[in-house]
């Protein structure tokens, strides 16, 4: 901060000496006088620069930005060009000037987004607390949180029960309520009550330093418009200053006339356009405000690589089971026979009183009311059928179709799929109860928004063909597989590989959990609900903190507008850059202009990357 | 072996990818990947040497930008 005001106070009086000049110019006063104001103007400003640019030599590299600065500036002086001298210098400071400002101010609110590291820990020991950093605290320790403080370290509530705010990790912003018993993750911010909490993993394990370094490593995979970019400065920079060289000194050797100082400027405009700065800052500057934007709104994008795939998606593959479900199971429909609906979930419910399966679980929630534990006697399990249990002294049996079949009901004709419980007394068959996995309700609004952007929508499952197909039905899936093994899911998503066109590129959605294949062999690997699940942030390339599957295509919209400024920036600076190189060449471009194809370009580049950081909603 | 380092100070784009090439050219680095938005430097190198390696680095991050303050966080 210190040396950026230093930078504004010399810029600054640079000018104004500048101005001095020129007025005393116009004013006719003696040529020496108008020159050692120039010559001032010049040193206050570009002294650093010269300066360094002499160091630089020393070292061996010679194509350095500051040296062609200096060289072009200090021509334009010797061939009596002042103000152009000047102007040159001091738009070069002015152009650096503002692009570190950038830099720093995006790298800050990049780093603000991500300010999810916690710098201390309240240790409790023997009943007292104390502050400590959090590397200090160790597994099994019990932490303190107030407040408005930042959970330090992840782990599970041992009393308190309060709020925590769960945006910074998961752009989630109803805050989660928590209480004994609980697990808590660090990064969250504890909003009301005061929780004590077990710390269950070390600080560099936790979630907040995980996620902190898994956006820092993002950088490390670099998209190929980066390297693009690196290549081609590095060759263009050489060859527009061999360039320069040969413009200033060939043509007055052929046209024998005596305006070398005109050639020699020309050469020396050229010098000042063969900068790639501009270039060579926007485009990483501009994935990287990518990448903020994304994990801000809950999307970790673990590469610049995967924005560019991600542009492209062309074929999205889902798994179903806790990705398009929520994973839990539930009543979907009542078939009864015999006897009404309410009766036939009550005896339901009744006869899995003692069960804890999931399934069992399911049909209770749907029946919501108390159940009574007089009316049940006589339970049995049945291992691998279902259960018999006798309610107000009448005989049942709840189970899958063998279990009915045992007592004489054939209900295999019936179309109901693995997750149907079937109920009957000893004399009459009563109904069916349809169990399936909840869709989430945000499933069917994100398909659709995919489809809207062109990609075709595929959807896998391990479950039976019924099962399947109703959920694949619902969300409109016009290509869906069932009943696979892991292995299936794999030659599938290798096979849809093979078809798909040149460009397009197939990212595959699961959970992370047992798909870490499919994850890995896919284009882009993308694992929802991954909060909290090392192992899916490991595999995959993308992770959607939270369950909401429409943040998928804002990840797509937001690489696309990154992209598109990216290719924005890279063609209007080239552009420009060989604009201004052909009207030099030809003696039509002076020194100003040559600055604004620099300065100018670096300028309106890096405040087009900074829009992708705007409005991203 | 991966090493990471913060270089505070880094802001010139065009310098960080000369840096990246030059350190990645030595003998015995693997990669080497500077990121000039998160100032970043991550080696990846022979275990034996890699301290003698990183040192080599550091010059090389000196030889251009001398005003670089240099900390090892992995």
């Amino acid at each position: 901060m210190k040396k950026q005001k230093a930078e504004i106070v010399k810029i600054v009086l640079s000018t104004v000496f500048l101005f001095l000049a020129v007025i005393g110019e116009q004013l006719k006063l003696h040529p020496l006088i108008c020159f050692a104001v120039y010559l001032s103007a010049y040193f206050i400003c570009g002294g650093k620069v010269i300066a360094e640019a002499i160091r630089n030599i020393f070292k061996g590299h010679v194509f350095d930005e500051k040296f062609l600065m200096t060289i072009a500036s200090l021509g334009a002086f010797i061939i009596g060009e002042h103000p152009e001298g000047v102007t040159v210098m001091l738009f070069f400071c002015l152009g650096e000037l503002f692009e570190n400002y950038a830099l720093n101010k995006s790298r800050n609110s990049i780093s603000e987004l991500m300010d999810i590291r916690p710098d201390s820990a309240n240790l409790k020991i023997d009943g007292e607390i104390i502050a400590v950093d959090p590397f200090d605290v160790n597994v099994g320790d019990t932490i303190v949180v107030k407040p408005g403080e930042k959970i330090a370290l992840d782990g599970v509530v041992i009393s308190g029960t309060s709020f925590v705010d769960t945006s910074a990790l998961t752009g989630e912003a109803i805050p989660k309520e928590v209480f004994e018993g609980c697990e808590v993750l660090s990064g969250c911010i504890n909003k009301n009550g005061v929780i004590e909490i077990q710390v269950t993993k070390p600080f560099e394990q936790s979630t907040a330093s995980k996620i902190l370094e898994l956006v820092e490593t993002a950088a490390d995979n670099k998209a190929k418009s980066e390297s693009f970019i690196t290549k081609f400065s590095r060759y263009y920079t050489p060859v527009v200053v061999v360039l320069a060289v040969l413009l200033a000194f060939v043509p007055p050797l052929f046209t024998q006339s005596k305006d070398l100082a005109d050639w020699i400027y020309r050469g020396l405009t050229f010098l000042v356009v063969s900068c790639p700065c501009a270039l060579v800052i926007s485009v990483p500057l501009s994935f990287f405000s990518c990448i903020g934007s994304a994990s801000k709104a809950g999307i970790l994008i673990k590469g610049s690589n995967f924005i560019e795939d991600l542009a492209k998606a062309g074929i999205g593959v889902f798994d179903k089971t806790g990705t398009l479900t929520k994973g839990v199971f539930s009543v979907r429909e009542i078939f009864s026979e015999e006897i009404d609906q309410s009766s036939l979930l009550r005896i339901a419910a009744h006869a899995e009183l003692y069960s804890n399966h999931p399934i069992a679980l399911s049909i209770k929630d749907a029946y919501k009311k108390e159940l009574d534990q007089s009316l049940v006697s006589d339970y049995c399990e049945l291992s691998g059928k279902g259960v018999s249990v006798k309610i107000e002294n009448e005989k049942y049996y709840l189970g899958n179709a063998l279990l009915m079949k045992e007592n004489g009901f054939d209900v295999s004709d019936k179309g109901f799929g693995a997750t149907t419980l079937h109920l009957c007394s000893e004399k009459k068959l009563l109904g069916h109860i349809v169990i399936s996995d909840e869709i989430k309700e945000s499933s069917k609004k994100a398909l659709e928004l995919l489809r809207k952007r062109g990609i075709k929508t595929v959807m896998l499952t391990g479950d039976s063909n019924e099962a399947g197909k109703s959920v694949g039905e619902k969300l409109g899936f016009s290509q869906l597989f069932t009943q696979l093994l892991p292995t299936d899911k794999v030659k599938i998503t290798e096979g849809l590989i093979e078809k798909k066109k040149e460009n397009e590129k197939l990212f595959f959605v699961g959970d992370g959990i047992n798909d870490a294949p499919v994850i890995a062999l896919s284009d882009i690997g993308i694992a929802m609900g991954a909060i909290g699940s090392d192992a899916a942030i490991e595999a995959a390339d993308i992770v959607i903190m939270n369950d909401d599957l429409s943040l998928i295509s804002k990840a797509i919209d937001l690489s696309k507008k990154t992209l598109r400024i990216v290719k924005e920036n890279i063609v209007f600076a080239l552009s420009v850059k060989f604009f201004v190189l052909i009207l030099s060449a030809f003696g039509f471009a002076p020194m100003y202009l040559a600055v604004f194809a620099d300065v100018g370009v670096s300028f309106i580049a890096i405040l087009n990357a900074l829009r992708i950081n705007n409005k991203t909603k | 072996m991966k090493r990471a380092f913060k270089l505070s100070g880094l802001c010139c784009a065009n310098c960080a990818s000369k840096m990246e090439r030059e350190i990645s050219k030595i003998k015995g680095v693997n990669s080497c990947c500077i990121s000039i938005m998160t100032t970043r430097m991550t080696i990846e190198a022979e275990n034996q040497s890699i301290d003698e390696l990183c040192q080599k680095a550091f010059d090389i991050v000196l030889k251009y930008e001398p005003e670089i303050s240099i900390k090892r966080v992995l």
